[in-house]
């Protein structure tokens, strides 16, 4: 079984777009891949594979502080200890700002007088659902809540079981912006990092960094670049740091209305218009995709390198 | 005044709007040039549009514990209370996983022995400068590698601190996890840029809950407009969200930004419009 995760570090450069035509294309081509939504914090890979949730499971996350009043005899102890400014007095009473904890429990062993839980907090709910082309993993993080890294790791644990009991060859991984802790968790135990990007200034500055995270946690990675005509310097530029770097750049798709009226449309560009300029250019990627991935084989590094 | 420009959904513009209105003050001779922070600390993008020369740096870092073998007992105390599985006491050894600590000093308060020192551990840097135009700026970088973006937003904004009347203009990172409520929490206006389509409206439903948990008064910006639906505009008359501009899709924006110019390099007449967001938000705000 293979694990293909898809990333981008700037947001908005288009890898749920093309990670919704990756699992169309692998369900034209008879590839059978179970997706997993890794942007837990605004999960959007379900607006256009039109999922039938078949189990919806709650995640609790953290826990956060909480004083019993009745307990406490306002020594204020807690509020000395705790290094994330999350207690302070509050109408006559020490209360905990349940935004601001980060749930060290610090504070719970410093009380003299025992009067402080911890209270675990639902963060957020997942999902197992089926959709057009496949079982799709999704969740979606109550806002403002922490530990998104943690529901990742839950719904690619679970993305895994599943392709592990049906014997599915390929996990396709829509990953988070950014470079930390929930990209980490997306990223961690994939075969292949795929990383779309732009060819503009931000684009190409967060797609080093993207690199730089792969190439730290050893993730054969290859790029495309997407929206490519819009700044032809940008993409010139682009192509002559993954030369210098030994990067593979799969394929440059051109910017296409096509792809927004897709989205609005509720599906992937290469369903809803598979003779447009960027479908052509995505169906050329995932073939060199597929070749480089082999889901039934072991993954060549050094051909992901070179392309 | 704290403005803080945030988005749900990634590359939305959040960047292309907080750099124009910090350009479009700076260019407004009555009142002092804002604070720049860039809270997008996993990837940071301002400076690839105001320029700032960087004049002073700070590694940031948080105290991670250092256990005295001599003076440990393994009563696996540390472990105990550790809420992040920092801390193994294995037999004889007593091993720390330094990505995991959250720097809390939990361990080091219950420690009976004293044996646990705390040491910093660096996880990013932090940048300040000023820009050509007289923004004052500064932004937080994370080491590649490490997992918490937190702390580096925790200590930027500690960092980095306005004048007296200075205005603050914070560009956040994308999504509504921690290091968003981080770079929220206590602005006096959070301005959310959303684009018209389905992905658009989806998290931009999100970042308004935040907003709405947070109790900050907030604005909407849609970008690239005409190129989806109605499907945003329908969802902040029902929230009653104003909407505070339109910027059209127009190519020589695309390609302006994409080299790093602010809308006010393309377009000067948006310095005015920049201004007036300004006056509006300063005026939301007064009438809370």
């Amino acid at each position: 079984m293979k694990q293909l995760v898809i990333l981008s570090g700037k947001g908005g450069t288009g890898k749920t777009s093309i990670t919704a035509s990756f699992a169309h294309l692998a369900h034209t081509d008879s590839v059978r891949a179970v997706l997993a939504d890794a942007d837990v914090d605004a999960a959007n890979l379900e607006l256009v594979l039109s999922p039938h949730i078949l189990e919806e499971q709650e995640f609790i996350g953290g826990k956060v502080a909480w004083i019993d009043p009745q307990k406490c005899e306002g020594c204020g102890l807690c509020e000395q200890v705790c290094r994330f400014d999350a207690i302070a007095v509050q109408e006559d009473k020490y209360q905990v700002d349940p935004i601001a904890c980060d749930g060290c429990a610090a504070c719970v062993h410093q009380c003299p007088t025992s009067a402080i839980r911890m209270e675990p907090q639902l963060a957020g709910h997942w999902f197992r659902s089926e959709s057009h082309y496949g079982p799709l993993f999704h969740a979606a993080l109550r806002p403002a809540q922490e530990n998104s890294g943690k529901l990742v790791t839950m719904v690619k644990q679970q993305a895994r079981l599943l392709a592990m009991d049906e014997k599915y060859p390929l996990i396709i991984v829509d990953g988070p912006p950014g470079i930390g802790c929930p990209v980490i968790s997306a990223v961690s135990g994939a075969d292949m990092a795929l990383i779309v990007t732009e060819p503009t200034v931000a684009g190409v500055h967060d797609m080093e960094r993207a690199l730089q995270m792969t190439r730290h946690f050893n993730i054969p990675s290859a790029v495309c670049i997407n929206k490519s005509d819009i700044f032809g310097k940008g993409a010139a530029q682009i192509s002559s740091y993954c030369l210098d770097e030994k990067i593979a750049v799969l394929g440059q798709i051109p910017f296409d209305q096509s792809v927004t009226e897709a989205m609005v449309n509720g599906e992937p560009v290469t369903a809803y218009r598979p003779e447009s300029p960027a479908s052509k250019e995505i169906k050329n990627v995932w073939q060199k995709l597929i070749k480089l991935l082999q889901p039934d084989l072991g993954v060549d590094a050094d051909k992901v390198r070179t392309g | 005044m704290q403005i803080t420009v945030a988005s749900g959904k990634g590359g939305t513009g959040k960047t292309t709007i907080a750099t124009s209105l910090a350009l479009g003050l700076a260019l407004n001779a009555a009142v002092l040039p804002p604070l720049f922070l860039d809270c997008d600390v996993e990837a940071p993008n301002a400076h690839l549009f105001l320029r700032p020369v960087f004049e002073n740096r700070k590694d940031v870092s948080i105290l991670i514990p250092s256990i005295d073998e001599s003076k440990c007992t393994r009563c696996g105390r540390c472990a105990e209370v550790c809420e992040y599985h920092t801390i193994a006491v294995l037999g004889k050894k007593v091993m720390v996983f330094p990505q995991l600590c959250h720097g809390c000093g939990s361990c080091t308060l219950v420690c009976p022995t004293k044996a646990i020192q705390e040491v910093p551990d660096v996880m990013g840097v932090l940048e300040s400068g000023s820009t050509p135009s007289g923004i004052n700026f500064a932004h937080g970088i994370l080491n590649v590698g490490e997992p918490m973006a937190v702390p580096v937003i925790q200590q930027l904004k500690k960092w980095s601190t306005p004048q007296p009347g200075q205005v603050v203009i914070v560009d956040a990172p994308p999504g509504t996890s921690c290091p968003v409520v981080e770079s929220v929490r206590n602005a006096d206006f959070l301005l959310l840029v959303t684009e018209p389509t389905p992905f658009g409206l989806h998290d931009l439903k999100l970042a308004a809950q935040v907003a709405k948990e947070l109790k900050i008064p907030t604005g909407i910006i849609i970008n690239r407009d005409g190129i989806g639906d109605a499907g945003v505009e329908d969802f902040c008359a029902v929230e009653g969200l104003p909407i505070l501009m339109r910027i059209p899709y127009d190519r020589a924006i695309a390609e302006g930004t994409a080299q790093g110019q602010t809308l006010i390099e393309i377009y000067p007449e948006y310095t005015m419009l920049f201004q007036q967001l300004l006056a509006e938000m300063s005026r939301i705000v007064d009438q809370q």
